[in-house]
């Protein structure tokens, strides 16, 4: 069974729904027993750092979720949440990544607008989150702000800069973009995530 | 498990984003479907779908060939009948793996939350945020702006000045289109969803000076509306527009332009576009 944490960001629907199109039930909670026991965690997330993170520490589940043995996957505002500290409303985060969350420099050219809405690239995979997948697939991101390049990145996206894709720590998993709405690209990714042992 | 680099590559690190090429934020091609009382509208003419007046069978249709996103246009009068379109958001959301807007008739926070938490992944508003721009700031409070998308009728008058319309064209007003979508963007709006009324339905192109105006002007990305008529429109209006994205209706429902070989002629001249 796979857990996902449900707190007050959006998009946690959408997950279930993505989950349930490749065959893998799952529960959408915030009940610390059910997080623990489960197989999988999903930590997604739309929204605010700020009010995330002060949503998470209210109810405990910011300690949870560092303490967790299983696979965890974090979904675009649960990547930066993951890491150590945002720029967005000067947060301090979950400290599971080093890298820094920071607000997207304002292009030179100026047609680069934030937030980054759309379809871009990946690429410079070191994951088994990517098996499968063709460098420079396309994968579908919605954000302001993005994780550095660190020790942690296993791919790469450019907008503006080169910003982590993805991070991987031990057995926690990040994407800053949105495999649930990514097509059969998403799907595979999912599916790999799922079959982490 | 972490390993060492699963597929290696020498691409260069940056690559022009401007370039049909490399990497970098593809432009998107977005069809969009008229929703009355759940079911979509016009004549609409797919032999390789059972029920082509299904929104959610359409919706398929589309993201398995090419589409980068999609809007549902509910253009339902009746309140009663608008709970239909929650239930069909669900259906959607269950249903396709990429992203979607739902707008038409959109009035308050309610209406929004309802919409998201049953998977929709924006929204767009038009009339009730001209009335209302505080709407704009509450819901990008409550939900970000990465959700919340501007919907703008507009037309050129005599003047030669682009004007704001609302209720679906019906209403003119005084107020100039640039100064609306700026107001806006401040207000909270992430992105801008254009339709030239001058340009609707002519299949004659876009209205590039007031797409490139609001897209070289404002922070947030512009998605074109109105008027597209062959596959020369849709660089034109990338390249001379500036939009960050298009949007179609007929050309796309009555096969007029297959969305896969537009993307093909679009990368074949420059665009980046995601193809697969």
């Amino acid at each position: 069974m796979v857990a996902i944490i449900k707190y007050n960001a959006g998009n946690v629907q959408s997950v279930q729904y993505a989950l349930q199109r490749i065959g893998v039930d799952s529960i959408v909670t915030d009940d610390v027993a059910s997080i623990e026991g489960a197989d999988k965690v999903i930590f997604p997330g739309v929204g605010h750092a700020n009010a995330a993170m002060q949503y998470l520490r209210e109810r405990q589940l910011d300690q949870l979720i560092v303490s967790l043995k299983q696979p965890v996957l974090g979904i675009c505002l649960g990547l930066q949440l993951m890491c150590k500290h945002s720029e967005e409303g000067d947060t301090n985060c979950l400290g599971i990544f080093d890298e820094p969350v920071k607000l997207f420099p304002t292009s030179l050219t100026a047609d680069q607008k934030i937030p980054q809405i759309g379809w871009n690239n990946i690429y410079d995979y070191h994951s088994t989150l990517f098996s499968g997948i063709n460098e420079n697939e396309f994968v579908y991101t919605v954000h302001s702000y993005y994780a550095a390049l660190g020790a942690a990145t296993v791919a790469t996206t450019d907008y503006i800069i080169p910003y982590s894709a993805a991070l991987e720590k031990d057995n926690f998993y990040a994407v800053q973009f949105h495999p649930e709405k990514s097509g059969k690209v998403g799907e595979q990714i999912l599916k790999n995530f799922i079959i982490i042992s | 498990m972490r390993i060492e680099n699963l597929n290696k590559s020498n691409h260069p690190s940056f690559l022009n984003p401007s370039n049909g090429s490399g990497r970098g934020l593809s432009k998107r091609i977005i069809p969009c479907l008229d929703i009355k009382d759940g079911r979509t509208v016009k004549g609409i003419n797919f032999e390789s779908i059972r029920d082509a007046g299904d929104p959610v069978e359409l919706a398929i249709l589309y993201s398995e060939n090419g589409a980068d996103e999609l809007v549902f246009l509910d253009i339902t009068a009746t309140i009663e009948k608008r709970k239909t379109l929650v239930e069909l958001v669900k259906r959607i959301a269950a249903n396709i793996n990429i992203p979607f807007t739902v707008g038409g008739g959109i009035s308050s926070v309610e209406d929004v939350a309802l919409l998201l938490q049953n998977g929709a992944d924006k929204v767009s508003v038009n009339t009730a945020a001209f009335k209302n721009p505080s709407l704009l700031k509450q819901l990008s409070n409550e939900f970000g702006s990465q959700c919340v998308v501007l919907a703008i009728d507009t037309k050129k008058e005599a003047d030669g000045e682009w004007y704001v319309y609302l209720n679906g064209g019906r209403t003119k007003t005084d107020t100039k289109t640039i100064e609306w979508a700026k107001e806006a963007v401040a207000l909270g709006a992430g992105e801008i969803l254009l339709t030239s009324m001058n340009n609707d339905g002519t299949k004659n192109g876009f209205a590039l000076d007031i797409t490139a105006q609001l897209s070289s002007s404002l922070p947030v990305p512009v998605i074109a509306s109105g008027g597209a008529g062959s596959m020369e429109h849709f660089k034109e209006v990338f390249d001379t527009g500036k939009a960050d994205a298009a949007l179609a209706a007929s050309i796309f429902h009555y096969k007029e332009i297959e969305i896969l070989a537009l993307k093909k002629y679009l990368s074949d001249n420059h665009v980046r576009v995601r193809l697969y």
